[in-house]
């Protein structure tokens, strides 16, 4: 069967690869690149756990071939930080309210959330329960999960506000 | 879950597309978002020799509104769909169903056509092309035809579709003269996004005296394909879509109906859940024909 | 018992392990990646009971990069057969199927290959030959003499039968004022963690030696490996810090552990065994249980409950596993929070041809609530009593404790009244009947479930020589280890795997309590099996427990040390110096103080210094007993199963659509009592989870088979695990009772909430169908089942 060259972003950074057709994304992801944060947990489209962002929005990239992702601009949760030793805003509430314990689905949730909050910086309980519907979670139950989200959100908008506005920069 | 080895092409015109499947023979499959595809492949229920893959295909993406009616191109991204203030405003009964399908990951992913090929008893969109009388085109390198909504669906995941055959494009009529229209979505599923176990979706008008003059009413999930429910629709036209009308009606669709039975739920409930969510999506699209005055 | 003030336990702090899950920097077992490993894939019979005659592998093998087909002829030639936690000598198994497939979707053959698709490709390659069987799927059939026998040498489908009666049960029932009785269905479900059981295993010739990384709960099971493997106890290093994604019971592995070690001594290579998701749902042996429980209640006209008599009948499946056990566990609270007179039990576990169980948190204790508080709100029912009144009637009372059940265990403490009436209060209990008032004159069916249960902790695995008094063992230990480097950095060892739990932050913490040290300062590592300390692994909610007494023994030690190394440098006795922050000061010259940094430079480097008959360094370990462990059952089979008794009382409303069955929950309120928490976030963290868990069990999730004895639930478009729409919002109220008989009062609490929602959940939703005169008593109730059962009853609603 035939190989395909690919040339993706992947996290900011170029690479290329030569993959057989059938390799999916995720395994691409994970074996190739040895981007191990992107997890899979049904590889059927159930879970979520695999979920990375795709130009920019969240898809599962256990149904998506690596072939396929010729060209495309991916980020995974290795991408998510501003910098390796550091945490988002985002992933700095996971950390707070212990929005996570096993850490399985995390990595597929912090993409989900992220892809929330870049479009939605007040996002309602029902927002947040619809961005992360797609991701299955065994440990949390969600609430610390949902609880997380919300507080970033609150840090996200915070950080916009004007200086010295009544709402303030201090949320969280 | 690993899909078992296949060739993989990537064209970019609905030409090339129809020429690698009938280089196929018969044993291509075409990809799009490949929400459904992509899990048949890797469980190895499906094992096409080539797939296809149309994503890079310009011309099989967009939405055109006209006088023949709205046109979603095939791969267009049910997100996409979703979020078009056409759909929104022209297609709302769409957009209604729309916002239940799937989740965010799948709709960023997922397209219009592959679900309308995909043939689920069960999937909005499929039903909500039935219910609005859409015209699917299909291309082959030999022919452009096309295929009512109610030839289209053979039953549960088969459709008129050739194996050489790509679908290009869904067409939905617009009604005319439709300044009260009004439309109702309902569906019931185990979860919430899960595939419905029955859903049932309407489009109605009503005059200026509030006498229902035009109405669709489809029903997925209780049968192999989506159905219209002609004889409600009959007995509702011409009424006032009171209580008593709409009861009338879905003891008719009731009785009509040959429901599928299966570990979810049996034939009966999904009878009585048919009935009862057509009423409801009946009284969701009246009461918003009447607000459109 | 006055509550301690403590300084780091109880309060909130972030979990260390937590960063490197947000980070995506996890270790999984499916990240390694060890050079040359090799890949293996199942072939999996399609059969629920067949006979195997024969394996060909001739096409399997000649496909380029497959390396070697395993049958389960050549395993059973080359391992010891596994053992069964009961008394079945007759029956025995291997990894791999042999001579026979009992169930649909169990692993017959093993195909390795360079990567993982080929191996599938091969694994379809594979010609077995099938002679198909007539299968037995009911449990209640498979109890008949003529049913086909999964295991014709055992003689029957019986695995374990056993009645006790404890106090006189029959003199009660013959007193009562009224008896009732019914029968209660907790269908089969499991945990299903996300992440599926994986291993990798190599042999090193050169050391002898087969290293074991897997994605296990329970990795105690180094010894079992060895001696199924036929090597020395030794030759098998089990390691502990791989992370675990999510077990809840159910990741113990040893037959993938087993398989994969055989591949690796066999074929000198690195070998991974990772289940896919359909390999994990059939043939993973990770269900849970499927129980018949038939229940009879004695009780007073005014609701006092006297007696019980319940028979479980729980079908196992093809394979024993951990499924009789998990009837035993329960004997330790066998009545419930309730102060019941007398109790009779039989348990009965049968073999059909279905997917072996595996311990499901709360090892039975669950199904065993559910049926207990339907068979409360029953009597109420029957009475026409308020159901709170029964409960609060029926509640061991805060000054009864140590309480003594008749089964033999002793619950050490609680105050069931004071959380129960914590949650009524945050619920606001009479709003949410009047809620429920209005919603039902409205037309709805709406009600609220109220459930009091408990979670036995502490994990004493008394239920093992309960059910097999050949195996007399007593021993459920924890050990941890403590070493202070010269410079005073603190390094804490734990012998176990983790899977959420967060025990480095509990080692840490309680370390840093008891050493008056920065937890954030404390590094927590692990050992693997070879440098371990005896653990008994993360099971029965018994870590904060027993880890967090290990590690505070090993800590109380290291201060003594401190202590007496300084107060030696000091020319003071003990008496005379206080230890403060990890310093030692003379209590009657604050200024004479010894710092932490230079105690521990003594230790290392100051022999001249050092206190004669303490040995250099600073480090120390303690190896802990389960507390009131070490007694075996007494012939009429009662036992102290698990020491600490965490209690739980749910308060859920739910409305159910009419037409679609469909049950919306929500408020959710949920009391609860679990001792000291250690790290308040982290057990929070587990109700919660716990709970969703319970709605799933509750609404939506079943493993079925059809009559034929085929598998319906092999993929996630099947088996139905709820997500974020499905479970409501969850307010815990915590209350605390310390137990007397732990480090600091901490009781267990992995199991939490899901030993009570399955049971408030029920019993919500007979409270919304009581006035249609319906009741049910079956889990899961999803949609189509309670839609179809309000039809029956309630003509009215064919159209809607």
């Amino acid at each position: 069967m035939s190989q395909h060259e690919i040339a993706l972003s992947v996290n900011g950074r170029a690479y290329r690869g030569t993959v057989p057709a059938r390799l999916t994304l995720a395994d691409f992801l994970r074996e190739h690149l040895r981007l191990t944060g992107t997890h899979t947990g049904c590889e059927h489209g159930v879970c979520g756990a695999c979920s990375i962002l795709f130009d920019g929005k969240p898809m599962r990239s256990c149904l998506i071939f690596a072939v396929q992702a010729d060209g495309a601009t991916i980020t995974t949760v290795e991408g998510l930080a501003p910098d390796p030793a550091a945490l988002s805003v985002l992933q700095d509430c996971f950390w707070e309210m212990h929005a996570l314990q096993c850490g399985f689905c995390t990595p597929g949730m912090l993409i989900a959330a992220q892809a929330l909050l870049d479009r939605n910086r007040a996002p309602s309980d029902e927002e947040i329960r619809e961005a992360i519907g797609g991701n299955l979670c065994r440990c949390t139950g969600y609430k610390q999960i949902i609880d997380a989200i919300k507080l970033a959100a609150s840090r996200l908008q915070g950080a916009n506000a004007p200086a010295g506005s009544i709402t303030g920069a201090n949320n969280g | 879950m690993k899909a078992a080895e296949f060739e993989y092409a990537r064209p970019g015109t609905v030409e090339e597309a129809c020429r690698l499947l009938d280089g196929a023979a018969g044993d291509g499959k075409i990809i799009a978002g490949g929400q459904t595809l992509v899990p048949l492949l890797v469980m190895r229920l499906t094992r096409p020799s080539l797939v296809v893959d149309i994503n890079r295909i310009a011309a099989l993406q967009g939405i055109a509104a006209s006088e023949a009616g709205i046109a979603i191109k095939a791969a267009t991204r049910q997100a996409d769909v979703l979020a078009d203030a056409v759909i929104q405003h022209r297609l709302p009964l769409l957009a209604k169903g729309l916002r239940l399908v799937g989740h965010p990951q799948t709709r960023n992913r997922g397209t219009i056509g592959g679900s309308l090929a995909n043939a689920d008893p069960a999937a909005e969109i499929c039903l909500i092309a039935r219910t609005l009388d859409a015209e699917i085109t299909a291309r082959s390198s030999q022919a452009t035809r096309r295929i009512a909504m109610r030839d289209f669906c053979a039953g549960a995941m088969t459709t008129a579709l050739a194996a050489e055959e790509c679908l290009t494009e869904v067409r939905f009529p617009l009604w005319r003269d439709a300044s009260r229209i009004g439309t109702g979505f309902n569906e019931m599923s185990v979860r919430q996004s899960d595939f419905a176990l029955v859903a049932a979706a309407c489009q109605l008008v009503l005059d200026h005296d509030g006498v229902c003059r035009r109405i669709a009413l489809g029903i997925g999930g209780a049968e192999a394909s989506p159905v219209r429910a002609a004889a409600a629709e009959k007995r509702l036209t011409g009424t006032r879509l009171e209580a008593g009308d709409i009861d009338k009606a879905m003891g008719e669709l009731q009785a009509t109906l040959s429901p599928l039975s299966d570990v979810h739920a049996s034939a009966d409930y999904r009878r009585r859940v048919a009935g009862a969510l057509a009423a409801r999506a009946i009284a969701e699209a009246r009461d918003e024909a009447k607000a459109a005055a | 018992m006055a509550e301690q003030a403590f300084r780091y336990i109880a309060k909130k702090r972030r979990p260390k392990e937590d960063r490197r899950f947000i980070a995506g920097a996890g270790r999984f077992v499916a990240d390694l990646a060890l050079p040359g490993m090799l890949h293996v894939a199942l072939v999996a019979s399609p059969y629920p009971f067949a006979r195997i005659r024969g394996i060909d592998s001739e096409k399997a093998l000649a496909l380029p990069g497959v390396v070697a087909v395993l049958t389960g002829a050549e395993l059973a030639a080359g391992v010891d057969p596994i053992m069964s936690g009961v008394d079945a000598p007759k029956i025995r198994r291997w990894p791999l199927a042999h001579q026979f497939a009992r169930y649909p979707g169990e692993w017959v053959a093993a195909v390795v290959a360079e990567s993982r698709a080929v191996a599938e490709d091969a694994a379809e390659l594979v010609e077995v030959d099938y002679e198909p069987l007539t299968p037995v799927t009911d449990p209640e059939t498979a109890m008949r003499p003529d049913a086909p026998a999964v295991h014709p040498d055992h003689g029957s489908n019986v695995l374990f039968r056993k009645k006790w009666v404890w106090g006189a049960v029959e003199e009660d029932f013959a007193a009562a004022d009224q008896t009732l009785s019914f029968r209660a269905r907790w269908h089969r479900s499991s945990t299903v963690p996300i992440e599926t059981f994986g291993v990798v295993a190599q042999w090193n010739p050169a050391q002898q030696l087969l290293d074991v990384w897997a994605s296990i709960q329970m990795p105690k099971f180094a010894d079992q490996l060895a001696k199924a493997l036929r090597l020395s106890g030794n030759a098998v290093r089990v390691h502990f810090d791989v992370d675990v994604g999510g077990s809840y019971g159910v990741k113990r592995g040893l037959k993938h552990s087993i398989l994969a070690g055989f591949l690796a001594k066999k074929l000198g290579m690195p070998v991974r065994l990772m289940e896919d998701r359909l390999e994990n749902m059939r043939g993973g042996d990770a269900q849970g249980p499927d129980r018949i429980f038939d229940m009879q209640v004695a009780f007073s006209r005014e609701g006092i409950i006297r007696s019980l008599k319940i028979r479980a009948l729980d079908d196992c499946g093809a394979h024993a596993g951990r499924a009789p056990l998990q009837l035993g566990k329960p004997i330790g609270a066998i009545c419930g929070p309730y102060r019941v007179n007398s109790v009779e039990y039989e348990a009965i576990s049968v073999t059909t041809n279905k997917t072996p169980q595996e311990a499901v948190r709360g090892f039975g204790q669950g199904p065993t609530n559910f049926a207990l508080e339907n068979a409360v709100d029953r009597v109420a029912a029957a009475l026409g009593i308020d159901r709170l009144a029964v409960r609060r009637a029926n509640l061991i009372r805060a000054e009864e404790f140590p309480y003594t059940i008749p089964s033999g265990s002793t619950y050490d403490s609680g105050d069931f009244q004071t959380v129960l009436e914590k949650a009524l209060a945050a619920a606001d209990y009479p709003a949410l009947v009047a809620k429920r008032d209005a919603a039902r004159r409205a037309g709805k069916l709406a009600g609220i479930g109220i459930a009091c249960c408990l979670e036995p902790s502490g994990g004493n695995s008394a239920f093992e020589p309960l059910f097999n008094p050949k195996n007399e063992t007593t021993t459920w230990m924890e050990a941890a280890s403590i070493k202070i480097d010269g410079a005073g950095a603190v390094v804490v060892s734990i012998n176990t795997s983790s899977s959420g739990q967060g025990h480095e932050s509990l080692a840490a913490t309680v370390v840093g309590e008891v050493l008056e040290r920065e937890p954030e300062t404390i590094r927590v590592v692990r050992a693997d099996s070879l440098s371990a300390l005896p653990s008994n692994s993360p099971v029965g909610s018994r870590m904060a427990i027993m880890l967090g007494g290990a590690a505070a023994g090993a800590a109380k030690k290291l201060k003594e040390a401190i202590t007496a190394i300084a107060a030696h440098k000091l020319g003071l006795a003990a008496a005379e110096v206080e230890y403060r922050d990890g310093a030692v000061i003379a209590r009657a010259d604050p200024a004479k103080k010894v710092a932490w940094e230079a105690i521990a430079e003594i230790a290392h480097r100051k022999f001249h210094e050092l206190p004669p008959g303490i040995e250099p360094g600073l480090q120390a370990s303690h190896v802990l007993e389960v507390p009131t462990g070490g007694t075996l059952p007494s012939a009429d089979g009662r036992v102290q199963m698990y020491p600490c008794y965490a209690f739980e009382a749910h308060i859920v409303y739910a409305e159910i659509d009419r037409i679609t069955g469909q049950v919306a929950l929500g408020p959710y309120i949920v009391g609860h009592d679990c001792g000291v928490m250690i790290n308040p976030d982290i057990v929070h963290g587990m109700t919660y989870g716990g709970i969703a868990h319970g709605i799933g069990a509750a609404l939506y999730e079943r493993f079925r088979y059809d009559e034929s004895g085929q598998f319906l639930s092999g993929t996630f478009m099947d088996y139905l695990i709820p997500s974020a729409h499905e479970v409501p919002d969850v307010a815990i109220v915590d209350h605390c009772t310390p137990s007397p008989l732990t480090a600091f009062g901490q009781k267990g609490s992995g199991e939490a909430g899901y030993l009570g929602a399955p049971a408030a959940i029920s019993c919500a939703v007979n409270d919304a169908l009581a006035p249609l005169e319906l009741k049910i008593a079956e889990l899961p109730m999803t949609p189509g089942l309670l839609g179809d059962l309000i039809a029956s009853a309630d003509k009215s609603t064919t159209r809607r």
